[in-house]
């Protein structure tokens, strides 16, 4: 909290006078994900530079930027996968993520989608879903783990929301790329997290998919926080949720699809290359 | 009465068909076998072939306890021949202090070997061997405990793969090594051997002997049991995902180190005490089952029955160990050979060893049977699944 004060400077560093599309940082509170003056580097290359960053409570947002830009990094830092070498990330306003493990963070509520999607191909569609219910991830509650009725109505009903019903026996390796990118944001919905993180979820899906999935997520939207990193232009714009460009590790503009798609500078990185 | 349905759940309904067919078998009919047919009966199941078999049982138990780290948790111990061969000391301990004044130096407390060193005193390591239950109780924490520090060291550090079995191929070097000393006072080289009585029953004894048989028959039948209710349990299924991606898993809010740490403890606890039913039956421990090597042949044993499934352990341990004996006894000098051949051939032709080939020729005659598309698709589900190991 008292390092609020040095924000303003990271905001002036990262962007020139004339840049108007980006708030300057503000204060944790009321936040439910809050990264500031945030980097990394690996061997010297800065993956995020005093990266800053803030999403409300409840809100949606969208993140572009072209390939490298640090979308994915940014994901690693907050769900405890990469340290930073700088900088604050901190949960509900209060709770300092860069102390915590995976699955301590993933337990606070921290969800996550792979841009590769991840499931785990040996075991079914509904086995996926069953061990990201949200319950308790002791060894030995895990072990004598016994399904409860609401609890297998509970995954019927994400089985049904995300369109596997009828593939709930079959291994996950034998689903569609589509299929397990829908797989894993029901795994997502399992774990019933405040806040959502999905990279780049629509990759591989056809024109329908991709329309159904942001129908889905603007569905769950409701009720919590989502970050969604994406490249389909069209996608961003269904989500119709404000958007922030990172470029280079830091943020280059901030604000609704159409402001940025007009900003001059976003339109160098994403040409000029 | 939720354990009751839960046990059901265990195996399908053929399985514990099979099952309870298979312990019937082993427990009631290869005794009877030995006992009431006479010599010249070619039905007679001769004693020595009977400890041969009980000797098979206890590498079942180890194979099978390998099989829950390295078929399910994906992590390779090459490591499980030293916590066979502590369960196995664990034993031999009891054993030794059973000889009492029956020993060629006839000293009521120590070892013949002590009395070799000249010492004056059990060494306070060896205090409590005496009683079987402390012993008994020692041929599971001894191993168990290993594991549990080695795993904490390096599943917490996240080594995995090569790295993982290179450290535990390196313990049970060093065990070797420091086995092979005389001054540890565990015979040196000698190891333990010499055993009188069991319970007060003489070992070499027909009876003891059928007893030790049937007693390592019901350990693998309960080890067997107690893996199932493991890899069937919702842990069974966080084990195959870490096997499958294992930083994914962390991200859903599982510990991974303590996953595998509970199944590594487990499971070294199982070889102890398939250490400690083999010792009684083969009449000696000594370090050379610390070798590097013996590990070594345990993962050929699970690889050649079929990972992953348990049941393949235990075929994989009884199918090598047979053909060993029957090498041993016609060709010694081309088993070493046949092993390495062995394995080549598994690992490339049968990556599920012989558990997969009997399922691909199943699928096979399916096929011919009924040339329908939904066995197709089913193989190409498995092929599938398969790359994705
Ligand atoms: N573990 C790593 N080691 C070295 N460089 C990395 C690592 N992870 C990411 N990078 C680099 O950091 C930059 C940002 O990558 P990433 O966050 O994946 O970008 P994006 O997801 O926006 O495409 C890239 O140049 C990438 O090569
Ligand atoms: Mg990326």
């Amino acid at each position: 909290m008292q390092r609020a004060s040095m924000a303003p400077d990271a905001a002036e560093i990262v962007l020139p006078a004339e840049s108007t599309p980006v708030r300057p940082i503000r204060q944790p509170a009321g936040s439910i994900l809050y990264l500031d003056g945030v980097s990394v580097s690996f061997d010297g290359f800065k993956a995020l530079n005093s990266l800053s960053l803030v999403i409300d409570k409840g809100e949606m947002r969208t993140i572009i930027g072209p390939n490298g830009a640090g979308k994915t990094t940014m994901m690693d830092v907050i769900t405890g996968k990469t340290k930073p070498n700088t900088g604050d990330v901190l949960f509900n306003a209060s709770v300092d993520l860069t102390k915590m493990d995976e699955a301590a963070i993933a337990n606070l509520g921290i969800g996550r989608k792979f841009q590769k999607p991840t499931v785990f191909e040996h075991l079914s569609v509904f086995e996926n879903l069953e061990l990201a219910l949200k319950t308790d991830r002791g060894t030995f509650a895990t072990l004598f783990f016994h399904l409860t009725g609401p609890q297998a109505r509970r995954i019927d009903e994400i089985l049904g929301v995300i369109g596997l019903g009828d593939r709930r026996k079959e291994k996950a390796g034998a689903l569609s790329h589509g299929q397990k990118q829908w797989l894993e944001i029901g795994m997502l919905l399992m774990q019933e997290g405040q806040l959502l993180l999905l990279d780049e979820p629509v990759a591989g899906m056809t024109d329908h998919e991709t329309e159904t999935t942001a129908r889905l997520l603007l569905d769950i939207a409701r009720e919590r926080s989502i970050v969604v990193v994406e490249h389909d232009m069209e996608f961003v714009r269904a989500l119709g949720a404000k958007v922030t460009v990172l470029h280079e590790g830091s943020v280059l503009a901030e604000g609704s699809i159409d402001t940025v798609q007009a900003d001059h500078r976003v339109i160098e990185v994403y040409l000029g290359r | 009465m939720l354990l009751m349905s839960r046990l059901a759940t265990l195996e399908s309904r053929r399985g514990w068909q099979v099952f309870l067919i298979l312990l019937v078998l082993t427990i009631v009919l290869v005794p009877v076998l030995n006992l009431t047919l006479p010599p010249e009966s070619p039905f007679h199941v001769p004693t020595y072939m009977l400890s041969l078999l009980g000797k098979y049982l206890c590498f079942a138990l180890l194979a099978l306890s390998l099989d829950l780290i390295w078929g399910y948790a994906g992590a390779l111990s090459l490591g499980h021949g030293g916590f066979f061969a502590l369960g196995g000391y664990c034993m031999g301990m009891y054993l030794m202090r059973q000889i009492g004044t029956r020993g060629v130096y006839g000293n009521p407390d120590l070892p013949d070997f002590m009395v070799f060193l000249n010492w004056s005193e059990l060494p306070w390591y060896w205090l409590g061997f005496g009683n079987f239950w402390f012993a008994m109780l020692m041929v599971m924490l001894v191993p168990g405990a290993l594991a549990y520090v080695l795993g904490w060291l390096t599943f917490r550090s996240r080594i995995t793969g090569v790295y993982f079995s290179i450290i535990t191929q390196a313990m049970v070097f060093a065990l070797m090594l420091a086995f092979f000393r005389n001054e540890m006072g565990f015979g040196g080289n000698n190891g333990l051997t010499d055993f009188k009585e069991i319970l007060g029953y003489n070992v070499q004894a027909q009876g003891t002997r059928i007893g030790l048989y049937v007693a390592s028959a019901l350990v693998l039948a309960l080890g067997y049991l107690i893996s199932r209710y493991i890899v069937t349990s919702k842990l069974g299924r966080v084990l195959m995902a870490i096997r499958d991606a294992e930083s994914r898993v962390r991200f859903l809010g599982y510990s991974v180190t303590n996953a595998k740490l509970f199944v590594f403890t487990v499971s070294a606890m199982l070889a102890g005490i398939a250490g400690a039913l083999y010792v009684p039956q083969v009449g000696i421990i000594n370090p050379s089952e610390f070798s590097p090597a013996n590990s070594i042949e345990i993962a050929v044993w699970v690889a050649v029955g079929g990972r992953g499934t348990l049941y393949g352990a235990i075929l994989g341990a009884f199918t090598v160990n047979g053909a060993k004996s029957f090498f041993t006894g016609a060709a010694p000098e081309f088993w070493l050979f046949f092993l390495g051949a062995l394995f080549i051939v598994c690992t490339l032709f049968l990556p599920r060893g012989i558990v997969g080939l009997a399922a691909q020729l199943r699928n096979r005659a399916a096929r011919r049977a009924i040339p329908s598309t939904e066995t197709k698709s089913k193989e190409v589900g498995d092929a599938a699944s398969e790359h994705g190991a």
